[in-house]
């Protein structure tokens, strides 16, 4: 016999949103740190390592994220390290960020207008402290809307980690659905929880974007 | 030492083309319907009376801020209760075409409200009927303004499609598991797969923007 859905149910799948908001987290972090690599080396004045950054984002950027897990999961085994979902979905979804935020902020950066750059370079600054205390403080106002929704983006990107096996929100679903066999509600139940992960962070992307044309526009 | 071998993957190649064939056709289809109702639920957004706003508004932020995965779950496994029973392939198409629909009814919309209130009372003025301002005034000159979001959107409906070979619709990504299964090369099969849509989306992208230049080419300004 199924086991009905009830509130014990209920309860075991919104406890799993703690793994997808865990792996979010981690994705955002080692993509935020990847993001900000590629985005200096988009706008870098050497050619190699622009190139470099292109190809990197264009990759990702083309492909599906589907597949990109695949790649690390069955790729980190060829390397000889073991099949560990929870590795393999932290390193493909902190690659794809990487790619979507350094592009994101790449624009951000080229946002800044040059002669902010021309000021600091004539004021004696070298990179460091010109990107440091000039133009990524002003890219960084720009970016925080696209961020936000990046972030969106990125919780719902994490439901693709169930298919490799990690035991997140959708994959608990898979396996609740399985022991009760009541799809509608199961799925109807993970549909709303990341709704409510990720409306809010969507409002708040609004709003921002709402208000920085505001104040730019004036 | 692992020991590539690509020319497993090779031997079963016209499967994966097969596969590919019908992503193609299915993002295709799903963009062609999706566009349906993006146009119809942007202009209602935008013209439409309270309650129907409302209902839209709930659409399109309900499937954007919920993942692709879990609305092919909801539509493969959780609508057969309510009596609507859909074959994979089926459901990849319907869970395409909702999906697309939200995006594509935000973006149509930003490209409707980018038209001045002026030009539409100027077509009024002019005599012109609902059907004539909505066509030559409103919907034409907006999906130019959006053209590349809606191409580029395309290309993201692509990309999201491999997700539908979990309710095993037999497009690129399932030809893809299924050669994964019969050779157990999984990394080599996984390779040429992402190097396929990866060319694909490089295709369509070039393709769209080909278009673009030969359908838009009137001029803007005098």
């Amino acid at each position: 016999m199924f086991r009905p859905f009830g509130w014990d149910e209920f309860v075991i799948i919104v406890m799993a949103a703690q793994w997808t908001i865990a792996l979010s987290a981690i994705a955002f972090a080692g993509g935020a740190v990847g993001g900000l690599m590629i985005a200096l080396a988009r706008v870098s004045d050497f050619w190699p390592l622009r190139i470099a950054a292109l190809g990197f984002i264009r990759i990702f950027q083309g492909t599906p994220l589907l597949m990109q897990l695949f790649l690390v999961f069955f790729g980190m085994n060829i390397l000889g390290f073991g099949i560990n979902p929870w590795v393999a979905a932290s390193i493909a979804l902190t690659l794809h960020a990487s790619a979507f935020l350094g592009e994101n902020w790449r624009g951000c950066i080229e946002a800044v207008p040059p002669g902010q750059r021309e000021a600091a370079t004539a004021l004696g600054m070298r990179y460091y402290n010109r990107m440091r205390y000039i133009v990524l403080p002003q890219a960084g106002r720009i970016a925080v809307a696209p961020t936000v929704s990046f972030l969106v983006q990125l919780i719902k990107g994490t439901s693709l980690a169930a298919i490799i096996g990690f035991t997140e929100l959708t994959r608990q679903g898979q396996i609740i659905n399985n022991a009760t066999f009541s799809p509608f509600m199961v799925f109807g139940t993970v549909a709303a929880i990341y709704f409510v992960l990720c409306w809010p962070l969507s409002l708040l992307a609004h709003r921002m974007e709402v208000n920085l044309s505001r104040a730019t526009n004036r | 030492m692992y020991e590539f071998n690509f020319a497993l993957v090779f031997a079963s190649f016209d499967k994966l083309l097969l596969g590919a064939w019908l992503t193609i056709r299915l993002c295709c289809a799903a963009m062609l319907l999706g566009l349906i109702v993006s146009i119809t639920c942007a202009w209602s957004k935008t013209s439409g009376p309270a309650p129907v706003r409302f209902v839209i508004n709930i659409y399109v932020e309900v499937i954007r801020n919920t993942p692709f995965l879990v609305q092919i779950f909801f539509i493969f496994f959780g609508l057969p209760s309510l009596g609507l029973r859909f074959s994979p392939n089926e459901a990849a198409l319907v869970a395409l075409v909702v999906n697309f629909g939200a995006y594509g009814t935000e973006i149509i919309r930003a490209g409707i409200e980018s038209i001045s209130k002026g030009q539409v009372e100027a077509g009024t003025a002019l005599g012109l009927s609902r059907l004539q301002i909505f066509r030559y005034i409103v919907m034409i000159p907006a999906l130019r303004t959006v053209y590349p979001s809606l191409t580029s959107q395309f290309i993201y409906l692509m990309l999201t499609s491999s997700v539908v070979s979990v309710v095993s619709a037999n497009d690129l990504a399932a030809a893809g598991n299924d050669l994964q299964s019969a050779t157990f090369a999984s990394f080599e099969v996984y390779v040429i797969i992402t190097i396929m849509y990866l060319l694909m989306s490089i295709g369509f992208s070039g393709l769209f923007s080909t278009i673009g230049r030969i359908s838009f080419k009137y001029p803007l300004s005098r």
